[in-house]
């Protein structure tokens, strides 16, 4: 098990290095000035220069970017700006500020987005795919699947923002979307987020409910299951133990996929109910071009998405220990 | 696994196949025959092709209603919008004149912003998903038949780009296309956007397929009718073309029919997030972003291209599930 992570964990270090080469040569190759871009669109001429001394722009390309790696380990000295210390990602010329800190600032408000959705989406789709399959083409069953095709068509910014209207504006059923740090006030916490939580269960429970009801459905015709309920085992735990085990692998594989890219598109959940977390930060970053931020946020979100992943090949690993061998 | 029961599907199904006599039947006349009996696929084909001739007949229907998508109705004519720039007629100005209402501020018509708008982001989309399709197909074949380092260089690629947080990216990477090619002073030319979108939907449209692909053929490429190909001469060019590829175009068209909703959805994403189409360009997305930015006070701005949009997608996706279905009987939901 320990080499099975060690292996997939040095994959997933490469698989980053890579995405950050190519961000790296993309955004300081490509274009003509990259410190005039990195500035932002205000850039007062003694900033420009600061920006063009730090970034090493009188040296070659291959240089520049071995500079940027090794802030990452030992952090990365700014003359006349700042010191941005260790896990060193780069730094705002728009905020004067290592890019890391205000990432890590924005960074609570989307996990707690993500993660409080997933839970509800994973819990909610796996129930009713699991009630769906027991009751196969019963009226739940046809509830079910119609639902999920129509949950699986909408848009975040179509529903969100209908929601917004009419639970929020017209009704005052749900208050504003607003992010209230668990740590402060949990209950706040979780009405702060309760509606982008339900709006983005709408969309992704469909998903969930139609995976686990076809895999479900082909588990129990399956022959350890007709013999656990031959020698007499009782239903609940002949689904329970051993019907939703087998159902639960391609379920971990999109619910990986999901969680990434939950993190990696919350900007449109951001953007939609005016949450201000990684994503509004990168979109904010384009208006001011500030490019070292926007490099930042691409990785930061790499990073979650390579993390789900590997987490996803542990996860199956445990549910069937026959991955491990292959 | 349960036996698919045949006996009862034949005795469905035989005086339909079996009409006259036994006739042989061309795989592609078997599908359509399939899909025909399938009523969800025909309503939601019906649906598809509604959209689609929406989207070709754009000007006719603009000369039909004599309205264009550009003309500021509700700032040239007083009496349509109020001080605060909403419409004064109920539910967002509709109206015999203005179908749909009328754009709160600019005053332009709702109903012609739609149609053109579906017709600019279904362009973007069919163009985006013919270029994923042919990419993802040699990719995925290449990788699959070539083997060894070929393979393992083209998955690398596919796992990049698959753990790339693509709409992040695309936000980021959008200031450096136009700073590459259109100079500060300069407004960023329509046509550039739409090549700049088409190509990024691309870029990371198309691992998705190859990687499917690849498997498809590396499985096909240890079958016995491929190596006798081998066997009896045949060029690799022969094998891909008559051997593997006649065996693949049935992933690769369910694929292509899923891919093309995901991909209008996706342009119409990065317009609402403003790195898509630019004004005075109609574009679906876009309806969005102004819909969000005034449905506090007219919500029916955003509900015609919402509804629209969402009519269009589930109306494909089943016509996906029926191509499927129709392709692959065995295969059941």
């Amino acid at each position: 098990m320990f080499r099975f992570i060690t292996r997939r964990t040095l994959g997933a270090l490469v698989t980053l290095l890579i995405i950050a080469a190519c961000t790296f040569f993309l955004f300081f190759a490509i274009p003509a000035d990259p410190a005039r871009l990195a500035c932002g669109k205000v850039c007062p001429p003694e900033l420009l220069e600061q920006a063009r001394h730090n970034l090493g722009m009188d040296q070659p390309l291959f240089a520049q970017f071995l500079a940027w790696v090794a802030g990452i380990f030992v952090g990365r000295d700014y003359e006349g700006l700042g010191n941005c210390p260790a896990p060193c990602l780069g730094f705002s010329f728009v905020n004067r500020a290592p890019v890391l800190d205000t990432i890590l600032d924005r960074m609570p408000l989307t996990v707690s987005l993500t993660i409080g959705a997933a839970a509800v989406f994973l819990t909610f789709g796996v129930a009713t795919g699991i009630i769906a399959a027991l009751k196969q083409g019963k009226a739940l069953d046809k509830i079910a699947s119609v639902s999920s095709l129509v949950g699986a068509s909408l848009q975040i910014y179509f529903v969100g923002t209908l929601a917004l209207y009419f639970l929020v504006y017209q009704n005052h059923i749900l208050q504003q979307p607003k992010y209230v740090p668990f740590t402060e006030n949990p209950a706040a916490w979780a009405a702060g987020l309760a509606l982008p939580w339900v709006v983005l269960a709408i969309i992704f429970t469909a998903n969930y409910t139609r995976m686990t009801r076809s895999t479900m459905v082909e588990q129990l015709s399956e022959d350890y299951v007709r013999t656990a309920r031959a020698k007499g085992m009782p239903g609940r735990s002949v689904v329970m133990r051993f019907a939703l085990r087998g159902t639960l692998i391609p379920i971990v594989t999109i619910f990986g996929v999901d969680l990434g890219t939950l993190i990696g598109g919350a900007i449109i959940t951001e953007t939609t109910f005016g949450l201000q977390g990684i994503g509004q930060l990168s979109v904010k970053a384009v208006g001011n071009s500030d490019l070292p931020m926007l490099m930042a946020t691409v990785l930061v979100a790499a990073g979650a998405i390579v993390v789900f992943n590997i987490i996803v090949d542990v996860m199956y690993a445990v549910i069937d220990p026959r991955v491990r061998l292959s | 696994m349960t036996i698919p029961a045949p006996a009862a599907t034949n005795a469905e199904t035989a005086p339909v196949v079996k009409a006259p006599e036994t006739v042989g039947r061309s795989p592609g006349q078997l599908m359509w025959l399939r899909f025909r009996r399938d009523r969800t696929g025909v309503a939601s084909a019906v649906v598809v092709i509604f959209f689609i001739l929406v989207a070709l007949l754009a000007p006719v229907i603009s000369l039909v209603y004599g309205k264009d998508p550009y003309t500021l109705y509700g700032q040239d004519t007083p009496g349509l919008l109020n001080d605060f720039g909403y419409p004064i007629a109920a539910n967002g100005g509709i109206s015999p004149q203005f179908w749909f209402g009328i754009e709160p501020g600019l005053g332009r018509d709702v109903f012609m912003q739609l149609v053109y708008g579906i017709r600019t982001s279904l362009l973007i989309a069919v163009v985006s998903t013919v270029l994923t399709t042919m990419i993802g197909i040699v990719m995925g074949i290449v990788a699959g038949y070539a083997g060894g380092k070929t393979d393992y260089f083209i998955g690398r690629l596919i796992d990049t780009l698959l753990s790339f947080p693509s709409v992040l990216f695309i936000i980021a990477f959008m200031p450096v296309v136009e700073n590459l090619f259109v100079s500060a002073d300069e407004e960023t030319p329509v046509w550039l956007r739409a090549v700049t979108l088409v190509l990024v939907l691309t870029l990371f449209g198309w691992a998705a397929l190859a990687r499917l692909l690849r498997g498809q053929v590396l499985s096909l490429r240890e079958r016995e009718f491929v190596e006798a190909a081998r066997v009896t001469g045949a060029s690799p060019a022969r094998i891909v073309f008559k051997e593997l590829l006649p065996n693949l175009w049935t992933p690769i068209l369910i694929q292509s029919t899923l891919l093309l909703p995901a991909l209008v959805t996706s342009e119409a994403a990065l317009s609402y997030l403003g790195v898509g189409m630019i004004e005075p360009i109609p574009d679906w997305g876009r309806m969005f972003r102004r819909g969000t930015e005034v449905y506090q006070n007219d919500i029916t701005y955003l509900i015609f291209p919402g509804v629209a949009l969402v009519i269009f997608v589930i109306a494909f996706n089943l016509l996906g599930d029926s191509v499927r279905d129709a392709f692959d009987p065995k295969l059941k939901r």
